[in-house]
């Protein structure tokens, strides 16, 4: 399968990512790179520019702008150009998907397909073969896996925003090390250290953030959360927020709920949970802390 | 028995028990007289309600479910919260007034004898209908930028302390005037006291 990667506003993350994919060298096999701004590839980018055969996915990555000049070329004449050629295509990190962070920057900066929560018309007409893959930067398996599913020609999932559901059906919340102390409400949380959650004081949007940071591990290794820095709910449309370090609240009310708790329920439960004083969450779990 | 009938006769008891813990307290009041007060044997009260500590705490969930149910219709309202305040301070007057024995359950018993509601009622775990509800009414209130975003705690204490303190006045009957007709100053001083600068 013949990929060919187009960066636009980008800080390289996602093209990074790819690189830490802990199975890159088994899994490139199956791929070949037209184009790639990091790897080898089959093409120069100004070969690129000048227009080359057989694209079978689209990769694009970082934020359109207006205008974007991209060495000779328009931006936009580049992913018109091979979005109509391509099988799929796959806008990677939240860049390209919904305008990330670049798009916080001035105004008139957008994903390809979303401008934020808000679906754009302008390339309307390959909408239907596009996925979104979310994420500051995408995290490599949803990347791969992705790119190996349509590889194998297999279906995949999507929800309404075009993200595969089998990396963004979950929440980061689900496998979160710290869901104990979410049930018992206890926020006793310093940066770094192993106990406590961080959904009532820290800003933590795990709760109601689509991704599989804390199912499939980054670097097979740990996440965020599990590391103690609150989820920044890089996946969603709404990234990224001020103010991330705290809570936003009313009265001491948590103003967002986690994803599908009614306020009132999430209200009464919280109410019991809260009465517990249970003494081994207060405990540090390593002395050496 | 059928199970209308056994919801039924939980209920009198709660009530007979009610009166009695509200006029004599909670270590004053026996079984046995309440068993009296409603003419049943002591020993049937005990197939309902295992002790007395468990009987003063299911008291406590239905009054804080009953005030907690009509906050919740105020909530569902699309009104100000400064009209909220205004009928939450009328629900809470009209139940001193016409169920004297509920609010003073809560000054006199609940808040005064904390180790009955130790066990069981952790927290605020068995006022927790009523809690919620208010809740609500905060955070209804502050995201529609009309109270003020403070501490739940400072905020909860001004309203609910006030109309305790009220209630306990008109009880002792020291208040010159019966309870509704101080409604409005009171509604209009927690409003005062809570709304956005
Ligand atoms: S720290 Fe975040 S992800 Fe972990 S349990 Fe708390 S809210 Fe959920
Ligand atoms: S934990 Fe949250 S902020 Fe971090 S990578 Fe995962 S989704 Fe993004």
């Amino acid at each position: 399968m013949r990929l060919l990667w187009l960066s636009a506003l980008s800080c390289n993350g996602n093209v990074h990512s790819l690189l830490n994919y802990p199975q890159y060298e088994q899994w490139q096999k199956g791929f070949e790179w037209l184009y790639h701004p990091l790897l080898p590839s089959l093409h120069t980018f100004e070969e690129v520019e000048d227009g080359v055969k057989g694209c079978d996915v689209l990769i694009v990555d970082g934020t359109l702008e207006q205008n974007l000049l991209k060495h000779r070329r328009p931006f936009s004449e580049l992913l018109e150009r091979y979005a109509t050629e391509a099988k799929h295509i796959l806008t990677v990190g939240t860049c390209a998907t919904f305008g990330g962070i670049f798009a916080k920057g001035e105004a008139g900066r957008t994903g390809v397909h979303f401008c934020g929560e808000a679906r754009r018309g302008e390339y309307e007409w390959f909408w239907q073969k596009s996925i979104s893959l979310p994420g500051c930067p995408v995290q490599p398996e949803a990347l791969a896996g992705t790119l190996s599913l349509l590889a194998a020609g297999e279906p995949i999932p999507l929800d309404e925003l075009r993200r595969p559901k089998y990396y963004y059906a979950y929440t980061v919340h689900d496998g979160c090390t710290r869901n104990e102390y979410f049930e018992y409400k206890i926020d006793e949380h310093r940066f770094g250290t192993l106990e406590g959650c961080m959904f009532y004081e820290h800003g933590c949007q795990g709760t109601y953030t689509h991704g599989s940071c804390n199912k499939i591990l980054w670097n097979g290794l740990n996440s965020k959360t599990r590391n103690g820095q609150p989820c920044m709910g890089c996946t969603e449309p709404d990234f990224p927020k001020e103010g991330l370090w705290s809570t936003p609240k009313h009265m001491g009310i948590p103003v967002r709920m986690p994803l599908g708790v009614p306020r009132r329920a999430y209200l009464t439960l919280a109410g019991i949970a809260k009465a517990f004083r249970i003494e081994r969450f207060y405990k540090p779990l390593m002395e050496e802390e | 028995m059928k199970q209308s009938n056994k919801t039924e006769r939980r209920l009198q008891i709660i009530s007979g028990a009610l009166k009695l813990f509200a006029q004599r307290g909670f270590y004053s009041t026996t079984i046995p007289d309440i068993a009296g007060s409603i003419g049943m044997s002591a020993g049937n009260i005990y197939n309902y309600f295992p002790s007395k500590e468990i009987l003063a705490q299911e008291i406590l969930k239905t009054i804080s479910a009953h005030l907690g149910q009509q906050i919740r219709r105020i909530n569902d309202q699309d009104i100000s919260s400064r009209e909220k305040i205004k009928q939450i301070v009328k629900i809470y007057f009209d139940t001193a007034e016409k169920e004297p024995e509920m609010i003073d359950f809560f000054l006199r018993v609940y808040l005064s004898n904390r180790e009955v509601f130790g066990q069981g009622c952790e927290g605020m775990i068995c006022v927790n209908d009523f809690v919620t509800e208010i809740m609500i009414f905060f955070d209804d209130g502050v995201a529609r930028g009309e109270l003020k975003n403070q501490d739940f705690f400072s905020a909860f204490g001004l309203f609910m302390g006030y109309l305790g303190g009220m209630v306990f006045l008109a009880g002792e009957k020291i208040l010159p005037q019966s309870l509704d007709a101080y409604t409005d100053d009171i509604a209009t001083n927690i409003y005062n006291a809570l709304k956005a600068q």
